[in-house]
């Protein structure tokens, strides 16, 4: 059974903080919500509330790298790209700085609606020169992405999970930048996920594989740069073609990327983005939002099934049967019924 | 050269015979950082003048007497642009060089507004630290010395083209320092326009919050932008109250009177609280000329020859009594 790891980032932030005096912790009026409440019993000294001025809390963040700290920012993924763009640009990214935007509730992992949603973060995002960008998918990614940190001396942007997040790969298989983890082999098709889309697709991949498809599944967890040898390998070898699948507008995030790369070196067969496409989202719960905009395990079988000419006759039950959760627990497990309040 | 005792640096020297106490040296320096931008407007056909006629004295003040900074850092003639941050081996910040180095026994100058670079590249070169003729490379393709400056750009710490975003930096850099235990103050020297952005009070507020008295701001409050007037605009007034309101110990002085700037940021108790020394200026400080044009003065370019030959020989006036 598939191991529920609870608030892997609240315990993780504490333990790898200890020994880093210069770790400081920003909160943006989220405290509870981005898993940070825990930092700041332990260390109130590197904990700041900056309360809900996001102007302000990206270019004080720059100052304070300016001057050898590291700041972590943490509130929900909009309010670290969308409000304070021009500061972020001008008095982070421009100058090349150690500032961490630790963001959550990416996509449509929100019970916010639209205000909510960071459905374009990766687009903007991936705009600006000198940003790294980061998605973490499972427990082990959340677990080890601090340490990868490290190896970025300029700006990086993290999605991150939060409350029960499952582990899909190994606790001592860290997250690593620019390399993809190959999820699962397969001649017949390609398959590149990220984020929360990865548990979905695994869930369709291990149905799928039981109808004899067998996919080559990629999980991606950096979206910038996006240069990696294995993801070209992947694209080059895809058979009837390539699917990417994100919890994104399928514009500006991973497929484009994808797209980008296929153009750039001529490689692959046809492609096929799933995603958000060039419209906003309304407020509901996570299962729902990803049926509506098709990207959920039963999309994906549809997906290949159009792809391949097939009715492969998955009924739900197929679908749940597998190794990872039908969804977030944070969404169905009584316990989180006050953290979906919390958030709002 | 230390000539008043600590935090009192004087740089430039003078002919024997003139007047070497303090404010005679700084109103030479706003002399001369006047004419300096206006040949500067003559030679390129244009320039930001008003910004520098109004802020002369302002940073001549702050140069030569209330902020404490050592020597520049820098090549006397700053060499081409070198890269943008991130780029092998560009770090960020590296124009605060011509403002000295770094330490407790130093403070910090933080220029925001961008569109000043003129009057601030004037200023280096009025106090010695770079050379005149650095200010050839004004505006010229591959100069860091840029019209709107930024971080790689002499006397520059920041990248503040867009504004209002200095004083939270500032305040996130003393933040930092205070954490470290180090003294030191940091200036920041704002346009009144930026007041009208909203996180120059998100700033004030979070100063205020933490109770942060090393930064002190001085503001040239010459009532322009863009558009016209600043009370046409978008009204900013009443400043004091509003920065009172906020966290902050405001104090109004005459912007051209380099005691009066100076005593403000010296005497006024301010513990627990940022300094906001709001310098009402004229923007046609030194010529008169330029009133007819108010209220329409943030990019000035003399129109024709009997307004090039006017301004010529207000430049050369300023260039006998420097």
């Amino acid at each position: 059974m598939i191991e529920l790891v609870h608030k892997p980032h609240e315990r993780n932030l504490v333990a790898w903080a200890r020994n880093r005096p210069d770790v400081l912790v920003l909160s943006g009026d989220l405290t509870g919500s981005t898993e940070i409440q825990l930092f700041k019993d332990t260390y109130p000294e590197r904990f700041f509330s900056m309360g809900m001025a996001e102007q302000n809390m990206l270019s004080w963040a720059g100052g304070l790298a300016r001057e050898g700290f590291v700041p972590f920012l943490h509130t929900f993924s909009v309010f670290l790209y969308r409000r304070p763009l021009d500061q972020l640009e001008m008095s982070v990214c421009y100058p090349n700085l150690p500032v961490r935007l630790i963001g959550f509730l990416p996509g449509l992992n929100t019970p916010g609606g639209v205000t909510h949603q960071a459905i374009n973060d990766l687009g903007v995002l991936r705009a600006i020169p000198n940003l790294t960008i980061l998605e973490t998918g499972d427990a082990t990614d959340v677990e080890t992405v601090l340490d990868l940190t490290e190896e970025i001396p300029g700006p990086i942007y993290v999605r991150m999970l939060r409350g029960d997040v499952a582990r899909l790969f190994p606790a001592n298989e860290r997250i690593r930048l620019n390399n993809a983890r190959v999820v699962r082999e397969g001649d017949d098709l390609a398959l590149i996920t990220s984020g929360h889309c990865t548990s979905e697709a695994m869930r369709a991949t291990a149905a799928l594989a039981r109808r004899g498809v067998a996919i080559r599944h990629l999980h991606v967890s950096t979206l910038k740069p996006f240069s990696d040898p294995l993801v070209e390998e992947t694209i080059a070898v895809s058979g009837r073609g390539v699917i990417t699948m994100e919890n994104h507008l399928v514009t500006g995030g991973l497929g484009s990327a994808v797209a980008e790369m296929m153009a750039e070196k001529g490689i692959g067969g046809p492609l096929y983005r799933m995603g958000i496409r060039d419209t906003y989202a309304q407020g509901a719960s996570f299962p729902y939002l990803l049926r509506k905009h098709g990207i959920d395990a039963k999309a994906l079988v549809d997906k290949v099934g159009t792809i391949l000419g097939k009715n492969f006759r998955l009924t739900e039950d197929d679908l749940r049967v597998a190794t990872v959760p039908v969804f977030p627990p944070s969404l169905v497990d009584e316990r989180q019924g006050s953290e979906r309040l919390e958030a709002l | 050269m230390d000539t008043e005792g600590s935090g009192r640096r004087t740089v430039t020297s003078s002919p024997p015979g003139r007047s070497n106490t303090w404010p005679d040296q700084a109103r030479r320096m706003a002399r001369e950082i006047r004419r300096r931008v206006l040949e500067l407007t003559l030679g390129r056909d244009g320039c930001y003048l008003s910004q520098a006629l109004s802020s002369a004295e302002i940073l001549a003040t702050l140069y030569t007497r209330s902020a404490r900074l050592g020597p520049s850092l820098g090549p006397a003639v700053p060499p081409a642009f070198s890269g943008v941050p991130g780029q092998a081996g560009v770090s960020h910040g590296h124009g605060a060089a011509y403002n000295g180095p770094r330490g407790s026994d130093y403070d910090r100058l933080l220029i925001s507004p961008a569109h000043y670079a003129v009057a601030v590249y004037a200023a280096l070169v009025s106090t010695g630290r770079m050379s005149p003729e650095a200010l050839d490379q004004f505006n010229t393709d591959g100069s860091k010395l840029e019209m709107i400056g930024a971080e790689h750009s002499p006397g520059f710490e920041l990248t503040t083209g867009s504004f209002g975003q200095a004083l939270s930096q500032a305040g996130g850099i003393a933040m930092a320092n205070s954490l470290r235990g180090s003294s030191g103050r940091f200036f920041v020297f704002m346009s009144d326009g930026e007041l009208e952005e909203g996180q120059t009070w998100e700033a004030l507020q979070c100063l205020g919050h933490y109770r942060i008295d090393s930064v002190v701001v001085c503001v040239d409050v010459n009532g322009m932008q863009y558009d016209g007037a600043t009370s046409e605009v978008m009204n900013i007034e009443p400043i004091e109250s509003r920065i009172t309101g906020f966290g902050g110990i405001a104090v109004s002085v005459d912007g051209h009177d380099v005691e009066a700037i100076d005593r403000a940021i010296q005497q006024t108790p301010h513990e627990g609280r940022p300094l906001v020394i709001l310098c009402y200026t004229d923007s046609a400080r030194g010529m008169p000329m330029l009133n007819a044009r108010k209220p329409k003065l943030h990019f000035v370019r003399f129109r024709n020859d009997s307004e090039r030959e006017h301004a010529r020989a207000v430049a050369e006036n300023w260039a006998r009594t420097a």
